[in-house]
């Protein structure tokens, strides 16, 4: 059975809509990201979740239970969910070992037991020596330690994060990433968690649902996400792409500077517009004609950038207006203004919407 | 640790419902603000137009009110009185305000901790004092004049229009010190710098740019002391009734006398509550304005301006006001208290503590009265910080529909002057069935109300500065909505909710505007007692008194400044 349900939810703030038909189903200990832009409805969906928003229309529903309607939801205290914010929201008033052990001071533990709970999360999250610490004497990496184990501690049925990391530097942010998966994998909570930022998403997730404007644009896990996005949106939005806009020309495709047989190109005898997404990476670059079964395009290339861990060319096809972007390995060096080959393999090019 | 506690307390835990028990918290917070704010001001408006004794629709109070000449005059008294008042008030302040913010003048803290002295000096206070320095003949600034020229009669006389203007303005400059200090304290050096660099010098600078970006709030302080100058009550009473004069808060007082005419009074309040409403509109216009980006709270650095030798100039005309405001008044009242007989000057045979024992151990009601002021103060700051902390709550959380309208009821009461407010509150609660005139609630009630956007002010914006998440993190971990105000809003608040405690007690045990038309014989407060021994001529026993209400004072400035710093009373959240 699936353990959160939301049911065509949509939230309205007067007459503007944050968030239009949203429907998923969570399995349980499933890792879920909500991601996209700001403003696009992914915190107000989180909120309605935890029931700090009732949803304008549709229904949330936990183990088979409804706890969101319209017409009424069981207050955020009495979900047996947790959350960790944005702001941490450590309170500054409790030394971090009351901060963990709060909650389960409301749930009415043994004073024992709960010194005993609170220890083994602290130890899970490497908190043990700063017990009696206050917040405003810890870093910012140590304040979402302290989030993620008073969150964790009471073994809630969902977790919510409401993009927990954006808040840290960039190194911190990459190691709690992988901090958020390896808890997640030791305790197997159902989670639901916003952000923005796609790696954060990929790292952690099962899998993805991508928003915008308040609306799903697709639901996938990570890896399907990259290599097979649906929508111009997403594709553009994961990751860095190309879009090509092709044109039906009897057995051929014809793209702006090269030309594919319509059976090699997905989708090519479907109806409306020809988009397809080409990442920079299934881009072939060669100064050589190459050899492979992909189409060979010849081309020159018009700007570069080096950024270290690959090239990043602008490469335009002899004949066309557009550049189309290859990313290559360091050691590929082609100078602007030299002429080149690109090798394009029509199955890597996903149509999208 | 999975899974085993989690089963253990499933249960119907899950059941939708929107009511919890919190609401009921909030009917009874906006039922109180009905109370106090809504009635009294309603009250007032109908009761100018209803008959004395029939409560029918007349609009005779209106004609009785403006029916002779001299009630005329006294509202263009008060209009010239403020002015004056507020102009004098500017020339004592904004020197002082830019020397303490923005000049290496010597004795800054100085300046700044008697300007704090000034400002808890009760304004009645100051008047006695300065009766005992200008009065005529008597007075010791005379006395000193005709010691040291040899001359038949001294050139002062605080019985008059000019001596009312000066008594006010003495104790009426620290808001605009307030106001131009909050200001020139956010003007940035660069700013300065960058006047200097094109070729002004250290005055052309003062006046073309750093002046220029300080004046909304310089006028804004004006404002507030012209409104304070129109709205008193005691200095006026003091001293334009000897001086055969009214303003309209003595003329209030005279159709309160015997009998009362509650009716013709809240006619003639109107002007009064026009011209404030209307000024502090202006005010907030004016402060509010664009484009002052100085104001912003990004100015960059600031350095101090050197002033070079004329830094003691500034200095001079510091202790010059202070002098005026502090220094001679306290002395001549610390001389007035101590003495058999305060014309007999400074001799040892003058000296006793017979009016300290008197005030304290003999007289009838003056020490209850001291007792009373400090209880209905602190009645009425705690309720007032606990009102307006639950509605700024309501507010900043938009827990209800049009909560903004509990914010403006809240700050509303400023722009209602005290005597006004207390003919309204009379107005109100004086007649059957609650029959409150003379009681302690009416009282309690009145400061409550006229201290309501003092706490208000104070309580959301410690509010603002809390994370609604804090509050979240409690419901989601299973805390409902009062715990998380039990265990995490209220000890996060404490200090900022103590603070505006203060603002409202101090202030609240001088209260006279208000306290003057509702005490009764069991409830007569120490401004009131001041007031009446004023009109008594006893000015030891009422120097006594008045010392003793300060010197109660200190031990809760102390508390304030060790819990939110030294200039708390000072700041611009006070008004």
């Amino acid at each position: 059975m699936s353990k959160l349900v939301l049911k065509n939810v949509s939230r309205r703030y007067g007459a503007f809509e944050a968030v239009t038909d949203f429907s998923l189903e969570l399995q349980k200990g499933e890792f879920v990201s909500l991601l996209g832009p700001s403003g696009c409805g992914k915190t107000t969906t989180l909120r309605m979740i935890a029931g700090f928003a009732p949803p304008s229309t549709g229904t949330i529903e936990m183990d088979g239970q409804q706890i969101s309607a319209p017409s009424g939801v069981v207050p955020p205290e009495r979900r047996r969910m947790s959350m960790i914010f944005q702001s941490y929201a450590i309170w500054p008033n409790m030394t971090v070992g009351e901060n963990v052990g709060f909650g389960l001071q409301v749930r009415k533990m043994s004073r024992a037991e709960i010194d005993r709970r609170v220890d083994t999360i602290l130890d899970v999250v490497q908190m043990r020596n700063l017990k009696g610490r206050y917040p405003s004497e810890l870093s910012g990496g140590q304040q979402q330690r302290v989030a993620l184990a008073r969150a964790i501690v009471v073994e809630p049925e969902v977790l919510l994060l409401d993009e927990p990391l954006s808040n840290l530097d960039a190194n911190l942010r990459e190691e709690m990433r992988f901090e958020i998966r390896r808890l997640h994998d030791e305790f197997k909570i159902t989670t639901v968690y916003v952000t923005h930022d796609q790696s954060e998403a990929m790292v952690t997730s099962d899998r993805i649902v991508v928003m915008n404007k308040g609306r799903i644009e697709q639901i996938d896990a990570p890896h399907v996400l990259y290599g097979r996005p649906r929508s111009r949106f997403v594709a553009g939005f994961i990751g860095r792409t190309n879009f090509l806009e092709g044109a039906r020309n009897g057995n051929d495709v014809r793209f702006d500077g090269f030309t594919a047989p319509a059976g090699a190109v997905e989708g090519a005898n479907g109806t409306g517009q020809l988009l397809y997404s080409l990442r920079p990476q299934a881009v072939g670059l060669t100064a050589q004609k190459p050899a492979g079964p992909g189409l060979a395009v010849e081309a020159e290339i018009t700007d570069r950038a080096y950024l270290g861990e690959y090239w990043d060319y602008q490469a335009r096809p002899l004949g066309g207006a557009k550049p189309i972007r290859v990313s290559t390995a360091p050691a590929s060096v082609f100078e602007v203004g030299s002429h080149v080959w690109l090798e394009i393999d029509p199955a890597a090019m996903v149509r999208v919407e | 640790m999975t899974a085993s506690s989690g089963a253990a307390s499933r249960g119907p835990i899950l059941r939708a419902g929107r009511w919890d028990a919190t609401w009921l918290l909030w009917i009874a917070i906006i039922a109180i603000l009905l109370v106090l704010v809504v009635s009294p001001f309603v009250y007032l408006v109908l009761t100018s137009f209803q008959a004395e004794k029939t409560g029918d629709f007349t609009l005779s109070n209106y004609a009785t009110a403006y029916g002779r000449a001299r009630y005329i005059d006294a509202l263009f008294n008060s209009l010239q009185l403020g002015a004056w008042a507020a102009l004098l008030a500017g020339v004592f302040a904004i020197p002082l305000a830019w020397g303490v913010a923005r000049t290496d003048m010597p004795g800054r803290g100085l300046t700044r901790m008697l300007v704090l002295a000034t400002f808890i000096t009760p304004p009645y206070t100051g008047a006695v004092a300065w009766i005992l320095l200008a009065g005529p003949n008597a007075g010791w600034l005379n006395r000193f004049y005709m010691f040291a020229t040899g001359a038949e009669a001294g050139p002062f006389n605080i019985y008059s229009f000019a001596g009312l203007v000066v008594v006010i303005a003495l104790y009426s400059f620290p808001y605009i010190f307030i106001f131009a200090t909050a200001a020139l304290e956010l003007v940035s050096s660069e700013m300065e710098d960058a006047a200097n660099i094109l070729g002004a010098g250290t005055w052309r600078t003062m006046r073309r740019v750093t002046l220029p970006l300080a004046l909304p709030a310089i006028l804004g302080g004006l404002i507030i002391c012209f409104l304070e100058a129109i709205a008193l009550f005691a200095s006026p009473a003091m001293i334009a009734i000897p001086a055969r004069f009214n303003v309209v808060t003595t003329q209030l007082f005279q159709f309160f006398g015997n009998p009362v005419r509650v009716e013709v009074a809240a006619a003639y309040a109107m002007p009064l509550l026009g011209v404030t409403v209307l000024l502090i509109l202006v005010q907030r216009l004016i402060t509010s304005r664009k484009g002052f980006a100085t104001l912003t709270g990004k100015g960059g650095e600031r350095r101090p301006i050197r002033l070079g030798p004329w830094r003691w100039a500034m200095f001079g005309y510091a202790m010059f006001v202070a002098s005026l405001s502090v220094f001679l008044p306290y002395i001549f009242l610390v001389q007035s208290s101590l003495a058999k007989a305060w014309g007999r000057g400074f001799s040892l045979d003058n000296l006793t503590l017979r009016n300290f024992n008197f005030v304290l151990f003999e007289h009838a009601t003056a020490a209850q009265s001291v007792i009373n002021s400090f209880l209905y103060a602190a009645a009425a700051a705690t309720a007032a910080v606990l009102i307006t902390l639950g509605i700024a709550y309501i507010v900043t959380r938009r827990l209800v529909p049009f909560a903004e309208v509990l914010g403006f009821l809240c700050v509303a009461p400023f722009v209602i002057p005290g005597v006004v407010l207390a003919i309204g509150f009379y107005a109100a609660y004086a007649p059957p069935p609650l029959s409150l005139y003379g009681t302690a609630l009416i009282l309690i009630l009145a400061f409550t109300t006229r201290f309501l956007p003092i706490g208000y002010v104070n309580a959301s914006a410690a509010l603002r500065s809390l994370n609604p998440e804090m509050e979240e993190a409690v419901r989601v971990l299973g805390g409902s909505r009062v715990m998380a105000l039990r265990r995490v809003v209220a000890p996060l608040l404490k200090r900022s909710l103590l603070g505006a405690w203060l603002l409202i007690f101090i202030p609240a045990t001088r209260e006279l505007s208000s306290a003057i038309f509702l005490y009764g014989p069991n409830t007569k407060v120490a401004s009131v007692m001041i007031f009446d021994m004023s009109e008594e001529g006893n000015f030891e026993y009422l120097s006594a008194l008045a010392l003793i209400l300060q010197l109660l004072t200190l031990p809760l400035l102390w508390i304030g400044q060790r819990a939110l710093g030294r200039d708390f009373m000072l700041r611009r959240t006070a008004t």
